[in-house]
């Protein structure tokens, strides 16, 4: 009876130590499981009928978003130290600040939906399937990258997305592919993530017309706040659903914001001023206005979103130790991949007396 | 060891090696006057028509593939889309006007056989045809698309040196636009002028990636076609448009191969080594006759076939043989592709341990070429 007795107890009190004190405080709190949220209204063009303007969000949905844009914030962040010590070199475009945007997209559309970007990917490639390890590894150049170290900061694929693109359109080339997929009624969302800038010239400077919205002319499209995740989400499951039914392309531009400046190499801060970048921090950044949501409407506690940061911390220091550990892919790589089913052939190296063997 | 350069319908001229004596030393417009008349007669010459003409020379009928049929280039084209359209289901072909038939009237017929979800145009949009063909090709599918003439292929220049021949290697292997073929009427025609008569096959010889193919027959072009459409690397196959309707031979039926990067030794001959590709080979082979004729020289002719990647061992053999090199094409001199075979040979390792003497058969030069 005794021996039962002190059994008892002592599992009681083992599974008590193991819970953290915040565990238990939250067993008893009460939180909803879901909550509607009003959101902004998109502007339209060539549409009859916009996204809805309240959404319903699920904890479960809300605590995935957060720290998935958490995850994207840290692992820039974190990109952008490994820069500075010089762990990445080459070029390196940071989308912190627009983490709602990749966000809201994955949970708009389907993952055998395809998907291809510029060369502000790295929050994309994640949303996409790759893992934080494949990222920072391919941005070190080391072999557990997704591109096996070869491809940088700019070409990163997985399956049914297309990358991660140096090279981008230009105006001719975004015209003729407008053309095309209206003429074909493609089933096709081109989005623009209007962060304002195009690399330092602001956008009026650079645009006769900064409703980029518009700017498919004959292609339906819509404006749609980049910086609320439950925006961006509503406003892709109606463009997505708009293609899915047959109805042509559509146009959707998101107004965002990026933190850091173009790239590793511009200080950000000689064509706009640090109090702008601050008041879109404290205003508008899209983790905050999750957050603040979640925790008015009761559907999560401040100590859970503390947990999870700890955790995404810890996933992003693992994954950049990986970066900085893992071995470079062998310099007998180099000239791989460039034909395929060829004969190998020899590819000079950067003197005559360094040669590479190409295989496919 | 003389090697050099010479441009089509324009002027030839070879320096005489010091010691040999056997070239007389030739001036002039056009190439038949120019082996004909002594220098006395130039004068005469200019008033005479100065475009260069040429004659189409079949080759013998193909006796292994089967059944033939009498094709010119055109129809040559035809049948090798059709095989390929039938073979593989994946396959479309797109451009501007091919619903038709094209303007050459290459794809006539096939929108009929296989559907318009198949065979269908394009708006006027080179660049958007091959970002589209390579978008295609990403996913999976076989793209033929179609430039309307070479001289418009500038527009998608970016889209293919940037884009097709980098897409493999920048993705690691993971993506590749391999089943994209890039097909273009090329060369001069007679009346073409600036913008219907270019041959721009240089500025893409200087992209690793991609693979550069002009046939110079019906023969050749079908198997070449073929081969281009199944290899798995992004191809631009250019076709002689003089010879659409010009070149007529005995074409297989049934769809074959003609290898790639492997160039055809058409004629064997001892004294020099005349490259050429495309309509050119045809103007060669004549004036190879003429040599013989006239000069008592004996040429050796090489069809290139494949200008990018070419067949380096078969050319240096070739020179390693007769001692000396002349290579013609329709493109500009300077930058031509021309230039990248003759300092190529001549630096190769092969050719420098001939010269030396290592191997008996080669003359050592006695003056060094103007590039």
């Amino acid at each position: 009876m005794k021996k039962m007795l002190a059994a008892a107890v002592s599992r009681v009190l083992s599974r008590v130590a193991q819970k953290p004190a915040s565990r238990v405080l939250v067993a008893s709190c009460n939180y909803s499981n879901d909550a509607m949220f009003e959101i902004k209204k998109c502007d339209l063009y060539r549409l009859e009928e916009g996204p809805p303007v309240t959404t319903v969000l699920t904890r479960e949905d809300g605590l995935k978003y957060y720290r998935m844009m958490q995850t994207i914030r840290r692992m820039e962040l974190k990109a952008d130290q490994l820069y500075k010590q010089k762990f990445i070199r080459g070029f390196c475009h940071l989308c912190d600040g627009q983490e709602a945007c990749c966000v809201g997209l994955e949970a708009g559309i389907n993952p055998t939906d395809h998907v291809i970007t510029s060369y502000r990917a790295h929050g994309l490639c994640y949303t996409r399937g790759l893992s934080v390890r494949s990222i920072l590894a391919e941005l070190t150049g080391r072999r557990g990258g997704c591109a096996k170290g070869k491809g940088g900061s700019m070409h990163m694929y997985v399956k049914n997305f297309y990358g991660g693109n140096g090279i981008v359109g230009a105006q001719g080339q975004i015209a003729e592919a407008f053309n095309m997929a209206a003429l074909w009624k493609l089933p096709c969302v081109f989005i623009c993530e209007n962060n304002l800038y195009g690399m330092g010239t602001a956008a009026e400077r650079a645009a006769a017309s900064t409703d980029y919205y518009k700017r498919g002319h004959f292609i339906p499209g819509l404006r749609v706040d980049g910086m609320d995740v439950l925006c961006v989400r509503e406003a892709t499951k109606f463009a997505a659903d708009y293609c899915r039914s047959e109805k042509g392309p559509i146009v959707m531009e998101l107004q965002t914001y990026r933190y850091h400046g173009h790239s590793m190499s511009d200080p950000g801060i000689s064509y706009r001023t640090r109090q702008e970048i601050q008041n879109v921090r404290s205003k508008s950044d899209p983790i905050m206005l999750l957050k603040d949501r979640m925790v008015n409407s009761k559907l999560a506690t401040i100590e859970e979103f503390k947990e999870i940061d700890v955790e995404v911390r810890k996933e992003i220091d693992d994954a950049a130790h990986f970066a900085i550990t893992d071995p470079e892919p062998p310099l007998e790589e180099l000239g791989h991949h460039i034909y395929c089913d060829n004969e190998p052939f020899e590819v000079r190296g950067s003197s005559q007396w360094i040669k590479f063997k190409s295989l496919s | 060891m003389a090697a050099f350069a010479a441009t089509a319908g324009g002027l030839l001229r070879l320096r005489a090696a010091g010691s040999e004596g056997q070239w007389r030393r030739l001036r002039g417009a056009g190439l038949l006057r120019g082996l004909l008349q002594p220098e006395s007669a130039t004068g005469v010459a200019a008033q005479r028509r100065r475009v260069a003409h040429f004659t189409f020379q079949p080759d013998p009928e193909p006796r292994e593939y089967g059944q033939t049929q009498k094709m010119n280039l055109f129809q040559a084209i035809t049948s090798a889309l059709d095989n390929s359209l039938a073979k593989d289901p994946t396959a479309v072909i797109f451009g501007e006007d091919v619903a038709f038939g094209g303007v050459f009237r290459c794809t006539v017929g096939l929108r009929d056989k296989y559907g318009k979800d198949r065979v269908f145009n394009t708006p006027l949009c080179e660049q958007g045809i091959v970002g589209f063909g390579i978008g295609i090709a990403v996913t999976g599918a076989t793209a033929i698309a179609e430039i309307q003439f070479a001289d418009y292929i500038f527009p998608a220049f970016d889209q293919i040196v940037n884009e097709a021949a980098k897409y493999r290697y920048r993705s690691g292997d993971l993506f590749n636009c391999g089943s994209l073929t890039i097909r273009a009427p090329w060369g001069c025609v007679g009346h073409g002028a600036l913008y219907h008569s270019q041959s721009p096959e240089a500025f893409f010889a200087h992209c690793p990636g991609i693979k550069v193919v002009v046939p110079r027959s019906p023969f050749q072009a079908k198997g070449l076609l073929l081969s281009c459409i199944e290899d798995k690397n992004p191809c631009i196959f250019f076709e002689p448009k003089i010879l659409y309707r010009a070149a007529v031979e005995q074409v297989p039926v049934e769809p074959y191969n003609v290898p790639l990067s492997q160039a055809e030794v058409i004629q064997e001959g001892s004294d020099v080594t005349l490259v050429a590709w495309g309509t050119q080979v045809h103007v060669i082979r004549e004036v190879a006759a003429m040599a013989q004729e006239k000069l008592g020289v004996s040429c050796e002719v090489i069809d290139l076939r494949t200008i990018l990647p070419w067949d380096v061992d078969t050319v240096c053999k070739s020179v390693i043989k007769t001692g000396r090199l002349l290579i013609s094409h329709e493109a500009p001199l300077t930058g031509g592709f021309a230039s990248e075979i003759s300092s190529t040979v001549q630096r190769s390792r092969a050719i420098q341990r001939a010269v030396t003497g290592r191997h008996p058969v080669c003359r050592v030069p006695s003056t060094l070429p103007d590039a």
